[in-house]
């Protein structure tokens, strides 16, 4: 019998996991090929490189001997095209490779709105090894980088923020929301981190949106516009940290559907029975629950190579993520999320606020007023634990009940003051106003 | 690694270069640290109370100016920036030069004190001439290297104590970790000891507990407590409850933390002086293993040796004495050997294979010695003489081990070389800790992004990111629960808490909030 081959293309969170799990399970060969590193690493922590907290090394979870005692095969290899038809993949070095099974794992890459001006030298995203890299040339300190402008308010902009700011390079940073990841977080809990940006003396700018970017002769970025006064910063460093799309080059010639990124049933299958695809790259063709039909979060990768392991060693299984949850960091003040709460609140939603008035803790509950259920809760600078608000929310527990055992909740280190009884009197008072 | 990832690792500028204030606090904390060293070279200072006040003066004042000037107008939280940029904390020139330095130091201490001015004949000279004043108002009596090292050690663990604060100032559990260390230091190990003496006391230190103080049972110290009376007992007394009954009680209760991280005076120095070098602890697979031999071996050594030590303190005459030779040696094996088998009888299922065959090896080992001597005893007691053992112990152990690598080489290997290789205290209290201990890390379900910064922060080379990303929790023998991992985790993902010991060691093969059918089709397959 001839031994199954399973193909992942990609070695970040997903396809590795994917592959830990099959290797659990089987005894298949198992190849992941990827052309932006030889070993997987952590992508979230690309920043801390920069910032010189970490050195390379630390990024990778696996010792290196790892991947040969666990029998994974890595192969540093860009991967030009897949014939389904024949399952068989093609390389750039002109080798050619059959699968019996292929995982698309290929993440993302970051997106771009058109810009004039957006491929000039010194205009970068920030998601891949390489990417770093480029930042260490166009950014290495602020005699080289004088200043830079960061484009675009979620996420990936505010750890460029800050690890341009670790150099002393002065930032102003666009984002077009009203507030900082406004179309994330409720205004009240985005404006707690607007302050906090601030402090950072950030030059944050609100409401603003690129209109182009200015480039010397040689396309070498000189300076931005913003659309809405018109004003010219002059810059040496343009972030675009507008979003990212899946990463789909390998798939163009095929005959594997995609839409914005690969279409997969609930089975992680792609319109080929033995070619998968999972993490940033996978789109669901019926979004799961609430969450959006793409997910580029790290354990959705993470769940969603779990769950294809065992589809492919023989136990066919859909991907069935439970409650929502996310969490990050902006510069000092740690974010965690559980269950929905959406920046604008829904029919029958209720956002109850609270913040402490140094700026640096604050959270906000989300409940369904009509039945009272508990929906969801965000804090800020406050920890708390995701294995007992995650059985609240599969008990549906009320917003009184989760009111009065919010200490329960609480992750923080020992010793650390805890807000729980404010919180509870705030939002209280709150309620009684309401019905009174 | 390939040429480009060193690059990147190696290229980072520092954060910012130092400020004004920065560098006339430097030159404050030289000029005090220029009037030790002119000591050591026998400049003779004629007003030797002024210039000791000014040289430890000028030294806490520069440091205490430079850490409030570098922290001043920062945010709270996390202050790693450029921490493997810097010459000092990445091995670089620096490094090397402070741990050259601080090694030469700790060479002529422990072995040749004559160079430092000690005198045993005639008074003092150079540095510690200079120490005999602070002496006399503490102990009565003119300094010793000891007093110099004691009052040195004690100023860094305060001023660097500052700094450390400083630099934790939103985390309340640093915060008062720090001031615990500070408080055990000044009290318990410098001057309880020093007044004692004073006033004609044995020297005891109740914060160094056998077996890091591996002279507790040595002949001179039994001596010098049994001569002193009731308080002579009493400091026994306390030393014996110390390692059998309060340490195994507290470390049930808040691990092995309560020790390493709050009172010892080792862990006192490698949290505030040696905090800068956390991050260089080797955290390979490798270097794990070579730890778990190494400090066991350590551990066993201290037995055997105090085993020694006692056995030729005892008399052979059952009726002078009913603690005599032989009913020692056998009350010995028989204490050790049932530690093993209740152990093994009750924790088997929790200790890997090669450690219960390297338990049963040290067990073997230790009762052949026992044994052999049982049967030829005369003279060679233990086929050295105890005083013999007792020395090379010190020797290697105690200065070479402790001191030399443990501190001397802070810059290069990390701050908790001795603690993680070497401390047989830590051997003993990690047993406890891993077997029978509340304590534990707690991983926050699914949260965990793989990113290291627990790891590489971990001053004891614990990989913490590979327990947290499986949603482990983690329960490691030698974790000192500094805390530092939780707090440079970005996602609120790892807690240190006394907890039920119902789920302490758990295991997830799958993320929390993954398909709860897959997670109970697992959870039947292990079962």
């Amino acid at each position: 019998m001839v031994q199954d081959h399973v193909i992942i293309i990609g070695n970040g969170i997903a396809g590795v996991t994917a592959a830990r799990h099959i290797r659990k399970l089987s005894d298949k060969r198992i190849t992941i090929i990827s052309s932006e590193s030889e070993y997987f690493f952590s992508r979230t922590a690309l920043m801390y490189v920069y910032m010189g907290h970490m050195q390379w090394r630390h990024l990778k979870p696996y010792e290196d001997h790892f991947w040969t005692k666990n029998r994974i095969q890595l192969l540093k290899a860009y991967v030009t095209s897949i014939i389904p038809e024949e399952n068989r993949i093609k390389l750039k070095d002109g080798r050619q490779i059959e699968y019996t099974q292929l995982i698309l794992a290929t993440g993302s890459e970051p997106q771009k709105f058109g810009w004039s001006g957006q491929d000039a030298k010194g205009v970068q995203g920030l998601y891949s090894k390489q990417d770093l890299e480029l930042l260490e040339k166009n950014a290495p300190n602020s005699e080289v980088c004088k200043k830079a402008v960061i484009v675009g308010g979620g996420l990936i902009g505010i750890e460029l923020a800050e690890m341009l700011s670790t150099r002393g390079i002065p930032v102003t940073f666009l984002v077009r929301e009203k507030h900082f990841w406004n179309n994330v977080l409720p205004a009240h809990d985005a404006k707690i981190i607007d302050e906090h940006i601030r402090k950072h003396n950030i030059d944050l700018r609100l409401n603003t949106n690129l209109e182009e970017v200015i480039t010397y002769d040689k396309n070498q970025v000189k300076a931005v516009r913003l659309k809405e006064t018109d004003e010219v910063i002059s810059c040496d460093l343009v972030g675009l940290t507008t979003g990212v799309k899946p990463r789909l080059e390998m798939l163009n010639q095929t005959s594997i559907q995609t839409n914005r990124g690969v279409l997969v049933n609930r089975f992680l299958e792609t319109n080929y029975s033995d070619i998968y695809a999972i993490g940033d790259c996978a789109e669901q063709q019926n979004p799961i629950d609430q969450r959006p039909p793409i997910e580029a979060v790290w354990y959705t990768g993470k769940m969603m190579g779990e769950t294809v392991a065992q589809t492919i060693c023989g136990r066919r299984m859909a991907y069935k993520p439970g409650h929502w949850f996310n969490s990050a960091k902006f510069f000092d003040i740690e974010y965690q999320t559980y269950g929905w709460v959406f920046p604008t609140a829904k029919e029958n939603h209720q956002h109850l606020h609270w913040s402490h008035r140094d700026g640096s803790k604050a959270m906000t509950i989300n409940f369904n007023q009509k039945n009272n259920q508990f929906v969801g809760i965000n804090t800020f600078g406050m920890r708390i634990r995701h294995e007992v608000i995650n059985n609240w929310l599969n008990e549906k527990k009320s917003i009184l009940e989760v009111l009065q055992q919010l200490e329960k909740v609480n992750f923080d280190p020992e010793f650390f003051k805890s807000y729980e009884k404010d919180i509870f009197k705030s939002f209280q008072k709150h309620l009684q106003k309401q019905e009174g | 690694m390939s040429k480009l990832e060193r690059n990147m690792a190696m290229t980072g500028e520092k954060p910012a270069a130092l400020s004004k204030i920065q560098k006339i606090s430097s030159a404050i904390g030289l000029i005090g640290l220029s009037i030790l060293i002119l000591a050591i070279a026998n400049v003779n200072f004629p007003d030797k109370t002024l210039f000791l006040s000014l040289g430890l003066g000028l030294i806490s004042l520069g440091t205490i100016v430079f850490s409030y000037d570098l922290y001043k107008g920062k945010q709270p939280g996390i202050k790693n920036d450029g921490v493997w940029f810097k010459s000092m904390t990445s091995r670089g020139l620096f490094a090397w030069i402070t741990a050259l330095g601080l090694t030469f130091f700790y060479i002529v201490l422990y072995w040749y004190p004559q160079y430092l001015g000690l005198n045993a004949d005639a008074a003092n000279t150079g540095i510690i001439g200079l120490f005999d004043p602070l002496s006399k108002l503490i102990n009565g009596g003119p300094a010793s290297q000891w007093f110099v090292y004691g009052t040195l050690y004690t100023l860094a663990i305060f001023i660097f104590g500052y700094k450390f604060i400083k630099k934790y100032r939103h985390n309340r559990y640093e915060v008062l970790r720090t001031f615990s260390v500070m408080f055990f230091q000044l009290g318990f190990a410098f001057l309880i000891p020093e007044i004692l003496m004073r006033l004609n006391q044995p020297y005891f230190n109740p914060a160094n507990i056998w077996p890091l103080n591996y002279d507790f049972f040595a002949g001179y110290n039994l001596d010098s407590l049994f001569s002193s009376g009731t308080i002579g007992m009493v400091m026994f007394a306390f030393g014996l409850l110390s390692i059998f009954v309060i340490s195994p009680i507290l470390t049930y209760k808040y691990g092995k933390r309560w020790y390493c991280s709050w009172v010892c005076g080792c862990g006192g120095l490698a949290e505030t002086a040696g905090d800068p070098y956390r991050h260089l602890s080797d955290k390979s697979v490798f270097s794990w293993r070579v730890e778990r031999w190494v400090i066991h071996s350590v551990l066993v050594f201290v037995t055997v040796m105090t085993i020694a030590v006692i056995y030729s303190y005892l008399g052979q005459n059952p009726d002078e004495f009913w603690l005599t030779k032989d009913v020692f040696l056998w009350s010995s094996a028989g204490f050790l050997t049932l530690v093993f088998g209740l152990i093994m009888l009750f924790k088997r299922q929790e200790l890997a294979k090669d450690a219960k065959y390297a338990a049963a090896g040290y067990l073997v080992v230790i009762l052949a010695i026992i044994g052999l001597n049982y049967f030829n005893y005369q003279q060679d007691i233990f086929i050295f003489p105890s005083y013999k053992l007792r020395e090379t112990y010190g020797f290697l152990i105690g200065a070479a081990f402790s001191g030399v690598i443990g501190v001397g080489f802070y810059p290069i290997f990390g701050n908790r070389v001795w603690c993680r290789f070497g401390c047989p205290m830590a051997a003993v209290l990690g047993m406890q800790q891993r077997l029978f201990s509340k304590f534990r890390i707690t991983t926050n379900g699914g949260q965990c992004i793989s990113c290291g910064n627990c790891s590489t922060y971990c001053e004891m080379g614990i990989d913490v990111r590979a327990y947290a990303q499986k949603g482990e929790n983690i329960v490691r023998s030698s974790c000192v629960g500094c805390g530092i991992c939780a707090s440079v985790c970005p996602r609120g993902v790892l807690k240190l808490e006394n907890d039920s010991l119902e789920k302490r060691v758990n295991s997830e093969e799958v993320t929390l909030g993954n398909d709860t059918s897959l997670m109970d089709f697992i959870k039947e397959k292990t079962e």
